[in-house]
């Protein structure tokens, strides 16, 4: 093999058409489509008694109207509920246009498709609405106390309630010779991708053909759930991913109300229709997420060795469960992060309030699950005296101890939570090296010489990614020589181009410009699950390298009956396959491709060579038996289980002693996704976690009043971080223990970025103002209250217990 | 987020524009767009007809002389904040203008319009008032000049009569022996501010401080401006801690910081005193260092 292009930092082939403004989004897609906007509920808590549409009926423009009335079998019936857990005996969807009732501002009542989009949201503005007010369940606190209840046969407002464990959490904490009681909370944010939802449908009734294109991170799933709905075979329906603006979890909830409703307006009307969501209606009817209160017990010994944990939460899930438990089970069992507990026991309460659903967001649950248990950690470090990271490191699973099994736990796929490899205590002596642990203390006391106060933070993590059940690779070499490579998952802006390129090249001895990747397409990759849970790499990644090696296999096949050698001393290289050590007999892929495919009509010179007449054997048949015409390649992949991809990251953080404003002053990340593919790319993936970590632990909250409006349903309000709040320079450091669960030896990195952020924060601004932190974010002004609140209790601890 | 229906006009003169506007029943003027269209879009607010000055060429100026600064009604805050005389003539302009927005705002955005539009979050209505600007507003009834005390008269709104256009704005230059200074703390970089202050300090013939004004973003209901002269005037040298405390506390004194989803009232009004003490200290520095560069005599300034 030449060059090998796996672990090379090959710059995104996807950029220079994405940045100069070339990429192709919902918005961009059928100019001329009638577009939809959506009337949506204006109370958290609300019965519809009458919607009037008189006032809309005859505006010029509309072309329908649709209310819950207009919807007729399976499109009347409730959204569907994804991934229905056996533990959740309240699940409870949303219907696509509200039946009676609606349980969250944001809730779509009504549709108007109309010429465009002005005199749509004219329309809306039109119609009547007259409702019933109920009272609105609004945060933790309140759906807990069930003093009113979102769904009348819901009874406490619990969807859920999950418990698991193993050993005997309650007696070996009983028994520790120390004990600490914890209650901290994790606030509210959302994803918030830079373009909104967006789908995009026209109706062929020559073919009866439903071609839609929609804004997702599953396009099988999406079209699997507009067939069921609209009554049409799944053959009848293409779903297209064009370019999509971001995704980070909440796109791949479906299918929206508007994914069907698109469609079902396509078909009824007979004209391509669309809908762009925009950006108050992504804050209100788009879904969040992390919003939890926590409650840990756990006793541990002399040396900080947990002993035991008892970890009890409420989950906020909003108004439905369309997507299960899925944020709350990740929660409660990637708690255990890179420690050995040896008794442990969680349970959950998954609760309704009148807000907007929750779903997984980048994380998705992690983010809360590692805040617990570092904030707890730390606590114990504080407690005992000693060195947060000699805690961490009493507690850590060794490198043989690998595969770890987490007791008769059972992760968020049903399987068995066995984590694969690893090995964390090197993770931590690179992440002490990395942020300069050790040398932290002669810092703190230069800056606290000047007048200032700094503090250090670190949080360490281990994320499940690459859960099943499949995905495809199909691998096609073209008579040109260019291959393309399908796969069906989707891409919303991770540089799968590149990196499933770079896996092909290897694989196939191609050159890494002749591979040309398509994903998210059902029409060339009908069977896929999607873009989730770090898994594109793992899955897909694994499918493709296992397609490729079967084209290959072929190619040398067929290389070897045309030269006349044996397979086994055949290379490929560059597209060409050649004798080892005689490279002057060779055929290149291209060619190989045209006498793959045996041909009776010849309609240009390559096919020409390719007529019967010219290739096979006089003897056998033009397809020898076993083969079929075409080099190509075509595998699945579907992993036992999860594979457990690792890091750490420590920042130092310099809080102001007057305005308690908060600065980063390093941020340092190390982390453990085994074979890297692409190092430029993880470490974009890695950037964009942190900043959306910093956003999650000092800026991001959904501000919902006690009637359930949220206040701050826009990016001036919900305050993102610009690149101006990020630290200016991540420090990163890879470690590599590849997995021994798929071919490759990858694991996934999409989130690890935003997962110990908050934990860090929290870590860091504690041990700069020794005050305990327990709830995030924080920012400057709850910062301030809490010192306020110190000086008034006397409780700030003595800082500087690294 | 689109607007509802509404009517359209690009006048090429300002007489065109006067004569229009005061034809116009529920009209408004577009300047940069930056705080309307949001508005409209956002379907917060709703105008029958949109009488759009850009197109007059004669509000576009911007004239600096030895008295201050007189800019048009479509001057963007980008034009005047890349301006060296504007600079050199009042320098508090730049300083404040640094905080407004963000780049790409500052380019459509104007500061007239931003004056007008009258909100004690902006940074540049408060400048208008800390500086004792006036405003010539114009209708086809005729001319006037205001001062910020008759300008603002409530949040968001001001005095000009539903047919007045605002021309342009004069900002006197600065005094000698003056300096000036401008902070503020905002949740992120050119987010409106939790809390600006702007300060102007004057200084007497010997170096001590002889005034010092200050005024403030975001903590009242209309821009405010307070004397801060009674604990401060006199000092020489470094200004001690304690008369920075008692400015911050007499400034508390006359504004109203108020909670919202960002900050609450009390870390705004710490705020109020943190930032009170940093802008007059270094507005009081940057007035010494003129003093010193007009008049080449040693410096008296704190080292
Ligand atoms: C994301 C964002 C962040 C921002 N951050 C800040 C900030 O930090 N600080 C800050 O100060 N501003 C900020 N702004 C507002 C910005 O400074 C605007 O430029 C300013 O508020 C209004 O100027 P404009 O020219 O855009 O006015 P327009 O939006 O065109 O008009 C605003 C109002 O003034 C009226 N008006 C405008 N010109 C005239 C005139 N000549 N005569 C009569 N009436 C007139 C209009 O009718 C309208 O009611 C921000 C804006 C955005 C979008």
């Amino acid at each position: 093999m030449t060059t090998k292009s796996i672990g090379e930092p090959i710059a995104r082939v996807e950029d220079a058409r994405l940045v100069t403004g070339q990429g192709r989004y919902a918005d961009d897609l059928m100019p001329g489509a009638l577009e939809m906007a959506v009337l949506r509920s204006p109370h958290a808590h609300a019965r519809i008694v009458d919607i009037d549409l008189e006032a809309v009926l005859d505006l010029p423009g509309v072309h329908a109207v649709y209310t819950y009335d207009d919807l007729t079998g399976p499109m009347a019936e409730p959204l569907p509920l994804l991934i229905p857990h056996p533990t959740l005996t309240h699940g409870r969807t949303q219907y696509a246009l509200a039946k009676d009732e609606v349980n969250y501002v944001g809730e779509a009542i009504a549709v108007v498709v109309a010429d465009d989009r002005y005199i749509a949201e004219d329309a809306v503005g039109r119609i009547l609405v007259s409702y019933e007010f109920l009272p609105p369940v609004v945060g933790i606190d309140k759906a807990r106390a069930a003093e009113h209840l979102v769904h009348d046969d819901v009874p406490g407002n619990v969807a859920a309630r999950m418990e698991q464990g193993f050993g005997d959490a309650a007696g070996a904490i009983a028994k520790a010779p120390h004990k600490l009681v914890l209650d901290i909370e994790v606030e509210r944010s959302a994803a918030t991708p830079m373009e909104g939802r967006g789908t995009v449908a026209r109706w062929d009734r020559d073919l009866g053909r439903m071609s839609v294109w929609s804004s997702t991170q599953t396009s099988t799933g999406v079209r699997a759930a507009i067939a069921s709905k609209l009554g049409l075979d799944l053959g009848q329906v293409d779903l297209v991913t064009p370019d999509v603006g971001g995704g980070f979890g909440v796109k791949i909830v479906h299918p929206w109300p508007e994914e069907l409703l698109v469609p079902f307006a396509a078909r009824a009307l007979g004209r391509p229709v669309k809908f762009i969501e925009d950006r108050r209606e992504h804050f209100i009817s788009s879904a969040h997420e992390r919003g939890q209160q926590q409650h840990i017990e756990v006793g541990f010994d002399e040396d900080g060795r947990v002993l035991g944990v008892d970890f009890r939460f409420w989950h906020d899930h909003g108004a439905y469960t369309p997507y299960g438990l899925i944020v709350p089970i990740i929660t409660s069992t990637q708690f255990l992060g890179p420690y050995k507990i040896p008794n442990y026991h969680v349970v959950f309460e998954s609760l309704y309030t009148n807000t907007v659903i929750v779903t997984p967001y980048r994380g998705a649950g992690r983010p809360q699950a590692v805040y617990a248990m570092e904030r707890m950690l730390d606590a114990i470090a504080a407690h005992l005296g000693i060195d947060r990271t000699l805690v961490r490191e009493r507690n850590f699973i060794q490198p043989d101890e690998f595969p770890y099994a987490h007791g008769e736990m059972s992760f968020q796929d049903g399987r068995p939570l066995v984590y694969d490899s690893g090995n964390y205590p090197e993770l931590m002596a690179k992440a002490k090296a990395l942020v300069g642990w050790e040398d932290f203390e002669r810092f703190r006391d230069e800056a606290r010489a000047e007048g200032r106060k700094v503090g250090i933070g670190i949080a360490c993590y281990v994320e499940g990614t690459g859960v099943g059940p499949y995905e495809g690779g199909h691998v096609t070499i073209e008579t040109s020589g260019k291959v393309k490579v399908s796969t069906g998952l989707t891409t919303q802006g991770q540089g799968h181009q590149t990196a499933f390129a770079q896996i092909v090249a290897d694989e196939l001895g191609a050159r890494f410009e002749d591979v040309e990747v398509v994903t998210g397409d059902t029409r060339r990759s009908p069977y896929s699950v999607g873009t989730f849970a770090s898994r594109a790499a793992v899955m897909s990644g694994s499918a493709i390298a296992l397609a490729a090696r079967k084209a290959k296999e072929k190619a040398l096949r067929l290389a070897a009956q045309a030269l006349e050698v044996d397979e086994s001393d055949l290379e490929i290289n560059d597209g060409v396959v050649s004798v080892k050590g005689a490279p002057g007999t060779s055929i290149d892929l291209g060619t190989l491709a045209v006498l793959s495919n045996p041909l009776r009509y010849a309609f240009d010179e390559a096919s020409k060579a390719a007529t019967q007449f010219v290739v096979g054997d006089p003897g056998k048949p033009p397809v020898p038996e076993g083969e079929e015409p075409g080099l190509e390649g075509k595998d699945f992949y579907s992993p036992m289980r999860s594979t457990f991809a690792s890091g750490i990251h420590a920042v130092i953080v310099e809080t102001d002693p007057d305005t308690a404003e908060i600065e980063i002053l390093k941020y340092a990340v190390v982390h453990d996704c085994g074979t890297l593919i692409n190092p430029r790319i993880v470490e974009g993936q890695i950037h964009g976690g942190v900043a959306q970590g910093v956003g999650g632990a000092l800026y991001e909250r959904m501000e919902y009043d006690e009637s359930g409006q949220l206040l701050n349903a826009s990016f001036m309000d919900f305050l993102i971080p610009y690149v101006t709040e990020i630290p200016k320079k991540i420090d990163i450091d890879h470690q590599v223990t590849p997995s021994p669960l798929n071919p490759l030896g990858i694991k996934g990195a999409g989130e690890a970025g935003v997962i110990p952020t908050a934990a860090a924060f929290a870590s860091a601004i504690e041990d700069a103002e020794g005050i305990t932190i327990t709830s995030m974010p924080i920012s400057p002004s709850q910062l301030f209250d809490l010192r306020l609140q110190a000086a008034a209790d006397g409780t700030t601890n003595q800082e500087g217990t690294n | 987020m689109k607007p509802a229906p509404f009517g359209y006009r690009r006048p090429g003169s300002l007489a065109e524009a006067l004569t229009a506007y005061a034809d116009a029943s529920d009209a408004k003027i577009g300047a940069g767009g930056q705080s309307l269209i949001p508005l409209l879009s956002m379907r917060l607010a709703s105008v029958a007809e949109l009488i759009d000055i850009n197109g007059i060429e004669e509000l576009s100026r911007i004239t600096v002389s030895e008295d201050g600064v007189r800019f048009g009604a479509t001057v963007r805050h980008s034009d005047l904040l890349a301006h060296e005389q504007v600079a050199a003539v009042q320098p508090m302009i730049p300083a404040a203008l640094h905080h407004v927005a963000h780049a790409t705002i500052r380019n459509r955005g104007t500061t007239v319009g931003s004056i007008v539009h009258a909100d004690a979050s902006g940074e540049m209505p408060t400048v208008f008032a800390l500086l004792d600007g006036r405003l010539t507003v114009q209708s086809v009834r005729g001319t006037r000049e205001l001062a910020a005390p008759e300008l603002f008269i409530g949040p968001l709104e001001t005095s000009l009569a539903a047919d007045e256009i605002a021309t342009e704005v004069f900002l006197p230059a600065l005094a000698p022996r003056h300096g000036v200074a401008f902070d503020e703390i905002a949740r992120r970089h050119g987010d409106y501010a939790l809390v600006g202050v702007g300060a102007v300090v004057g200084l007497d013939a010997d170096g001590a401080i002889a005034s010092v004004r200050a005024g403030y973003v975001s903590v009242s209901e209309v821009p405010t401006v307070v004397d801060l002269g009674e604990p401060l005037v006199g000092h020489r040298g470094e200004i001690t801690d304690d008369a920075l405390r008692a400015a911050g506390e007499l400034a508390l004194s006359h504004l109203e910081p108020e909670a919202d989803i960002h900050a609450t009232a009390h870390y705004r009004a710490q705020l109020v005193r943190v930032l009170t003490g940093r802008v007059v200290r270094a507005a009081y520095d940057d007035a010494v260092a003129r003093s010193n560069r007009s008049e080449g005599t040693p410096s008296n300034a704190r080292s």
